[in-house]
């Protein structure tokens, strides 16, 4: 946006909010928003203590863990159900029914089936992300241009090959589609678990903040959680405008 | 012309060797008879045109012969050799390029010798002489979608020469570039038929463009598919690029076989 000729930096905006909350923290409306500078303040003590780094491993370990698996079994399943009409046939009306339930419904049986501790909240974690990620990867496949794969064959790609290096780089734009909405549903799938199942990382600090009337403190790592969530949804939405040169030529 | 050059420049197409022979091809999409005992001889290092109204069997006789497209029955026979499926004898080129967006021209062009194992080094110098034999050098770095469509199938041709196989085979490949690059493409292909020993099959629906390119034109009528009639021109071949549409045998030619095929022109 350019006002009075000077160009301003992306997401401005967001010291005009920032300035609101000062306000509505200072009038002293409510002591569910504590003014913003105090939330910051806070912020910087809260980083530094051995609670939040144990939460911040914790939940990340379960995150990444989590994504890792998503990732790893949603793409070759997804590219697979896109190349064979079978294998489509079976897993798709589940796909679609898991993408659109509610999981956290499902949490509960989770907790069944792989107990309360770490393995459970990993599950949720990738259950939350796989979906879209399949979805995604299988709806990329199904565009790739015939010809391409024919070309792939009259030069005598193997299978293998031809998997890796057409199927994958024609299906990337989707498929970092996928993984971008995938993660940001695992954001969701982690935090949930950890308040669910076990009340361990980001979970167990939102807990004890509320439970204790902390709001500075809950505020502050929220602003963490966010910020964290943002930047690799905008890293992956940098990663497929890297590629989307070619995602309206295949 | 002289009788006697006549007889020289049209040899009889019986003493020809052939390169491809397709013996008593039928294909069926379902009920559907696509071909139906189809045989034709490819004569080795010249250019046979496949030339018929849409909806004849061109393409699909020509991915037969690539082993993309199984037949019914018949058989193809590439240097003596039965196709079983696709192989490192013949390299396609594509009506739609069919190159990787995702890739420069020179990783597009070493594609064939990718899959084939040859190490990057080999591989990208071989890539490069055809990229400079089909006039892209200084565009090895390029992306498919910084070039033009002309171009582009420039880069479809370098990718099937760097294989070096025997057979070229030839899917409409002019039919998506414009009027004025298609005839420089003519030119050069009649150049590349003359220098490279190599035997090409060329699928067009461009009267002209056949009898252009062509040492021998089958014309093939639809429903189902068949060898309607093999045309050889004999004497413009040699008069050099720019005399080729003015001769009267090539104007004879092409009204001879627009003659035939009117009547399957809905």
């Amino acid at each position: 946006m350019i006002v009075y000729g000077y160009r301003l930096p992306g997401m401005s905006s967001l010291l005009l909010w920032g300035l609101l909350w000062e306000i509505v923290g200072r009038a002293g409306l409510t002591f569910f928003v504590p003014p913003l500078s105090e939330v910051v303040v806070t912020l910087f003590q809260v980083l530094g203590t051995a609670a939040f780094q144990k939460a911040l491993f914790e939940t990340a370990y379960a995150f990444v863990a989590g994504v890792a698996a998503a990732i790893l079994i949603g793409i070759p399943v997804g590219i697979l159900m896109g190349k064979s009409r079978l294998l489509d046939e079976l897993l798709l009306p589940w796909v679609n029914v898991f993408l659109s339930a509610p999981l956290t419904a499902l949490v509960p049986v989770l907790m069944v089936l792989f107990g309360f501790g770490m393995k459970a909240i990993i599950v949720t974690t990738t259950l939350f992300a796989i979906w879209i990620i399949i979805l995604n990867a299988r709806a990329g496949v199904r565009q790739i241009n015939k010809s391409l794969v024919e070309m792939a064959r009259s030069f005598g790609a193997s299978p293998l090959n031809a998997f890796f290096k057409i199927y994958f780089w024609a299906a990337l734009p989707e498929i970092l589609g996928g993984v971008r909405i995938g993660i940001i549903r695992a954001v969701k799938g982690v935090i949930i678990g950890q308040l669910l199942i076990s009340i361990v990382g980001f979970g167990a600090l939102f807990e004890l903040y509320s439970a204790n009337f902390l709001m500075a403190h809950f505020w502050a790592v929220l602003i963490v959680l966010f910020a964290l969530a943002f930047t690799i949804s905008e890293f992956l939405a940098y990663l497929e405008r890297r590629v989307s040169y070619y995602a309206a030529k295949r | 012309m002289s009788q006697i050059e006549k007889l020289i420049m049209q040899p009889d197409p019986a003493a020809l060797e052939s390169a491809v022979s397709v013996r008593h091809i039928s294909k069926n999409y379902g009920p559907v008879e696509a071909l139906r005992d189809l045989s034709l001889e490819f004569p080795r290092g010249q250019l046979t045109s496949l030339l018929g109204p849409s909806g004849c069997g061109k393409t699909t006789l020509l991915k037969i012969i690539a082993g993309l497209l199984e037949p019914t029955s018949g058989e193809i026979e590439v240097n003596g050799r039965k196709v079983t499926g696709p192989g490192p004898d013949r390299a396609f080129v594509f009506q739609d390029f069919a190159l990787m967006p995702w890739a420069n021209v020179i990783r597009n062009v070493g594609f064939g010798l990718e899959m084939r194992g040859v190490p990057t080094s080999e591989r990208e110098a071989i890539a490069e002489r055809y990229i400079r034999q089909v006039g892209l050098a200084g565009f090895e770095k390029s992306y498919p979608h910084e070039l033009s469509g002309g171009m582009r199938q420039r880069v479809g041709l370098a990718r099937a020469l760097a294989v070096d196989a025997e057979v070229l085979l030839m899917d409409e490949p002019f039919s998506a570039v414009d009027e004025q690059t298609r005839r420089k493409f003519q030119e050069d292909l009649l150049g590349l038929v003359q220098n490279e020993n190599k035997t090409f099959i060329f699928v067009t629906h461009s009267i002209e463009e056949a009898v252009y390119v062509s040492d021998q034109i089958a014309i093939l009528l639809p429903r189902p598919s068949r060898v309607h009639e093999i045309i050889r021109p004999s004497s413009f071949r040699n008069k050099g690029v720019d005399n080729i549409r003015r001769d009267p045998e090539y104007l004879d030619i092409v009204d001879q076989i627009w003659a035939s095929l009117r009547s399957y022109v809905e």
